[in-house]
């Protein structure tokens, strides 16, 4: 079972909703994820944040949509985490 | 629901809007019905029923006009504004918040300013559709309506100085003195 425990993204956003803002509503829409915001560049209209998302699985796909409902709009994948755990069945075969 | 309403209004920052919105066309409203009181009143003799009738027409028409104008304006602002920010965010933002923003928003903007100066036409009238329903409630109907638009007149002086952070009885007294004054002009030019 693969799962992913943590992303960086790099986010292009407007300056509305504000960083907290954001995060906040990112934390409401995926339950039991840890959101971490940092502003890298900030441009006239609009920003360029780095966006850390840490959970146990991370729900990428629930997670990029939050991103876009709020205008953001997602660069890159920075770093990602992702880990498998080993079946049962090869645990008793050991 | 109410969580994403409050994102709309931050994200759009209609509050500042609607909050401007709902004191310029409050205030014109409360001038508005002041003058054609006073208009009533100089002239002396007026049927309750035509005072009723012309106040209440005024206040539709106040309504109608602010309703629509600012929804035109608002719309054609949020339209550009939003052009303006997919251009830098060079995304499509029709399904955002951003998107959801400028075409709601401009509906409740516009909300604001036509029932603004309507609930408070309606406030200075109560006195007259006291009078009209039971006759002698109100001793004086024409002046008390005068007297309860000088207080919202104050009442929104109060608020405008609230929110410039000012001393707020000094805020009531100088929209006080407007209504005055333009009540002064119209009863000078009525009794000459």
């Amino acid at each position: 079972m693969v799962k992913v425990q943590r992303i960086v993204l790099d986010v292009l956003k407007p300056h509305s909703p504000n960083g907290l803002e954001f995060s906040t509503q990112l934390a409401e829409s995926c339950p039991g994820c840890c959101f971490k915001l940092k502003v890298a560049e900030v441009d006239e209209k609009t920003e360029t944040v780095i966006i850390i998302v840490e959970s146990d699985d991370i729900p990428y796909d629930q997670v990029a949509e939050a991103i876009a409902s709020m205008g953001g709009s997602i660069h890159s994948i920075d770093e990602v985490e992702v880990t498998s755990a080993k079946d049962s069945s090869q645990l008793t075969d050991a | 629901m109410l969580k994403r309403f409050q994102l709309l209004f931050n994200i759009s920052q209609s509050s500042h809007i609607a909050r401007r919105y709902f004191v310029v066309n409050g205030f014109d409203g409360v001038l508005t019905m002041l003058g054609l009181l006073m208009g009533f009143y100089v002239s002396n003799e007026v049927e309750l029923s035509i005072v009723i009738a012309a106040c209440l027409g005024a206040a539709i028409a106040l309504s109608v006009s602010g309703i629509s104008s600012a929804y035109i304006s608002e719309s054609a602002e949020k339209k550009q504004e939003l052009k303006e920010l997919e251009e830098a965010m060079i995304v499509d933002l029709q399904d955002s918040a951003h998107g959801q923003a400028a075409r709601f928003m401009p509906f409740l903007i516009a909300l604001v300013n036509g029932m603004a100066p309507f609930i408070f036409a309606l406030l200075i009238m109560t006195p007259l559709w006291l009078t009209q329903w039971q006759p002698g409630w109100v001793p004086y109907p024409l002046e008390t309506s005068v007297a309860v638009a000088f207080t919202l007149v104050f009442l929104l002086g109060v608020f405008i100085g609230k929110i410039s952070d000012s001393f707020w009885l000094w805020a009531g007294f100088r929209a006080l003195f407007i209504a005055l004054i333009t009540s002064l002009l119209i009863y000078l030019i009525g009794i000459i």
